[in-house]
């Protein structure tokens, strides 16, 4: 009998080693006629341990990481006998760092082949749609509304409302766009969603075009995301191939197709009024709301754009019903948020567990600190728009306003970790630089604001008029709050203004003892 | 392919600008500078229109890049892995800024803002190829990789 291996393809994986593993395991099985298979998932998300391999046995998949081609060998003698090994895991669905997860996004994820539609469905792919083609707009709005899901994608708008606005809007053309322009450092579940469980997404966004009856759908995905657009256009293939794309889907009366389209590499284009300009093929020049794009989106038509993380919850809200995601979570952040933990930490990956969750437990106890081996000194939350935290607000529950209540974000849910060697000026003019290389340019605050910001944080560096300085450097983040069209003007000085707080010692030199006159 | 096809072959498309110049790209290296009026006269639109998109984006080139191309990324999440010294370092090893081609051009070297590697940071990639978990010995050979 072939051995089933799986191996991720995810580019996480990839860029430590995969495909050096996949030659490997093919060169050794055949000089030993070794009959296998390798079946090329995604990523668990425990990329401290990529590449991390299973086999396939009657007890369940067992794991080894991390595997490079130089140990290939042993392990398959190890798959083969199921003896002992080094780097043997044991039970993948047993890893301690899986199991205190709450997958209901990523469950499929690092387990499924990604380019199999049959796989999909086995582990209850298509489910949600076909329930929602039975129950019709109005339920389905209903089941969304009620599971209390918020956009993932930082804003935390309800997804239900978003969608009954444009369900109810009237018009010739209606459209679903994904927002797959995941450029947050930081954070990575867009990516790995769409590389590991591209279905996913599909059967979200289909879900959308059935409720609010659009027929069109975009996935805009970032340039720098190569390995994501072939994972898509591989299924959408797949999924038109097969029905669930196209005229009638899955046999009913109602028809969907999907397009990719790629990024150029302008950050602002994350934005949904910039992204639907891009889209439009011009500037990503962001719009003024109102108009929504729930009302005027692309084309000028009703249009529901969520992030990939909304449309890739959709299926699990509709297959089981809005109470099961519900339940998850605190307050108003309902059901679970796909956690990234990035930078300079020990275990990062992919964490999806309910909201309520504390800054310090993921940091500490979840990511295990740095890997550097330091005292973590201040971690940054939501990417370059995010606050940084320092350890004295560990406490602060992963939830969209306790966040808000500390003048930070939660944004897309990716926390990259510091440790003590940080320099704080150097972090805070880094926000207003890449706010100036990435501004649109369209309000003046952002296109202008970003650029003094840098120039006074320089002033400040150099020890120049220090106080005066940091004055005007908190005015000016003031005005940019407030006066920017959208959030990158309007964000930038949450990194800015925290790091000031926060860490002020870094900012304002140690006072310099006198030396008494001689 | 020629431009005039390449163009013709995406012009159906609702707002195809994006799409177009990335193919453009795809064949030629770079958007050469003839091929902005042929876009604009085929999508009806002026000419200063689409001028506009392609220096809006990064991505698009207004001439070849070096024989190959090596990203650094340099956003956050590499930063406090250690990506500033081995930016530095690849300037030093190849002696251009980010942003520039060696005057061989054999390389040219950019940053990136994300390849979304973030817990197998510091990154980067070399036409096209990804590679995380950088330290100096890894950065070093894939700049020698990079200039052979």
């Amino acid at each position: 009998m072939k051995m089933r291996i799986f191996v991720p393809r995810d580019a996480a994986a990839v860029a430590v080693g995969a495909d050096d593993v996949v030659r490997a395991l093919e060169r050794v099985a055949a000089q030993r006629d070794l009959p296998i298979e390798i079946v090329r998932t995604g990523s668990r998300g425990l990329c401290w341990l990529e590449p991390m391999i299973e086999v396939a046995t009657p007890g369940g998949r067992i794991a080894y990481s991390p595997v490079g081609p130089e140990d290939v060998a042993s392990v398959l003698d190890s798959m083969a006998s199921n003896g002992s090994h080094p780097l043997r895991l044991g039970a993948a669905d047993e890893i301690p760092w899986l199991k205190r997860q709450t997958r209901l996004t990523f469950a499929r994820c690092g387990v499924i082949d990604p380019r199999s539609l049959d796989d999909y469905r086995a582990h209850g792919g298509y489910k949600g749609l076909e329930r929602s083609l039975s129950l019709g707009s109005d339920a389905i709005l209903n089941e969304v509304t009620a599971s209390g899901l918020r956009g993932r994608g930082g804003a935390g708008f309800p997804t239900g409302i978003k969608w009954k606005t444009v369900a109810q809007a009237k018009a010739d053309r209606k459209f679903i766009v994904c927002n797959a322009d995941e450029g947050d450092s930081g954070t990575f579940a867009d990516r790995m969603i769409m590389e590991g469980d591209p279905f996913v997404v599909i059967e979200g966004m289909t879900t959308a075009g059935v409720t609010v009856g659009a027929t069109k759908g975009y996935i805009y995905i970032r340039s720098e995301y190569p390995h994501a657009v072939e994972a898509m256009n591989a299924a959408i293939t797949a999924a038109r191939r097969r029905g669930y794309l196209g005229d009638k889907i899955d046999g009913s009366t109602y028809s969907f197709d999907l397009e990719i389209r790629v990024g150029a590499g302008a950050y602002v284009c994350g934005e949904e009024t910039s992204l639907l300009e891009s889209l439009e093929g011009r500037r990503g020049l962001v719009r003024a709301k109102p108009p929504l794009p729930a009302h005027h989106g692309l084309f000028g038509r009703p249009t529901v754009i969520n992030n990939v993380l909304s449309f890739a919850a959709i299926p699990f809200i509709l297959a089981e019903g809005a109470k099961a995601y519900a339940d998850f979570g605190m307050g108003r952040s309902r059901g679970t948020m796909p956690i990234q933990l990035a930078g300079n930490i020990r275990q990062g990956g992919l964490f999806e567990t309910a909201f309520g969750v504390t800054l310090g437990e993921l940091v500490d106890d979840i990511g295990g600190g740095t890997f550097t081996g330091r005292p973590v000194r201040a971690v940054q939350v939501g990417g370059p728009l995010g606050a940084y935290f320092p350890r004295a607000l560990f406490d602060t529950p992963f939830d969209y306003e306790a966040f808000s209540a500390r003048d930070g974000l939660i944004g897309h849910g990716g926390i990259v970790v510091f440790d003590d060697s940080v320099d704080m000026r150097k972090q805070a003019r880094f926000a207003m630089e890449f706010c100036a290389v990435e501004s649109c340019g369209k309000c003046t605050p952002c296109r202008i604001g970003s650029t003094r910001g840098v120039e006074t944080i320089q002033k400040i560096m150099r020890g120049e008029r220090v106080s005066e300085n940091l004055a005007l450097v908190e005015d000016l983040c003031n005005t940019m709050k407030f006066g920017s069209l959208c959030a990158l003007g309007g964000f930038t000085p949450y990194p800015v203004l925290s790091a000031l707080k926060h860490f002020r010692e870094d900012f304002v030199p140690a006072p310099t003892t006198l030396q008494a006159a001689e | 392919m020629r431009g005039a096809d390449i163009i013709a072959e995406h012009s159906k498309q609702e707002g195809a600008t994006l799409v177009i110049l990335h193919a453009l790209q795809g064949a030629f290296g770079y958007v050469p500078e003839a091929a902005i009026p042929m876009v604009a006269q085929t999508l009806n639109l002026s000419r200063a229109e689409v001028h506009g998109v392609f220096t809006f984006y990064h991505d698009f080139r207004h001439k070849p890049a070096g024989r190959h191309v090596l990203k650094l990324c340099r956003a956050e999440a590499c930063q406090a892995a250690g990506g500033d010294a081995l930016a530095a370092r690849a300037e030093a090893k190849l002696g251009v800024s980010l942003g520039n081609t060696t005057a061989d051009d054999r390389v040219t070297l950019e940053p990136i803002y994300c390849l979304g590697l973030c817990a197998t940071a510091p990154s980067a990639m070399l036409d096209g190829r990804l590679i995380g978990r950088l330290d100096e010995k890894r950065i070093d050979a894939l700049v020698a990789e990079a200039q052979r």
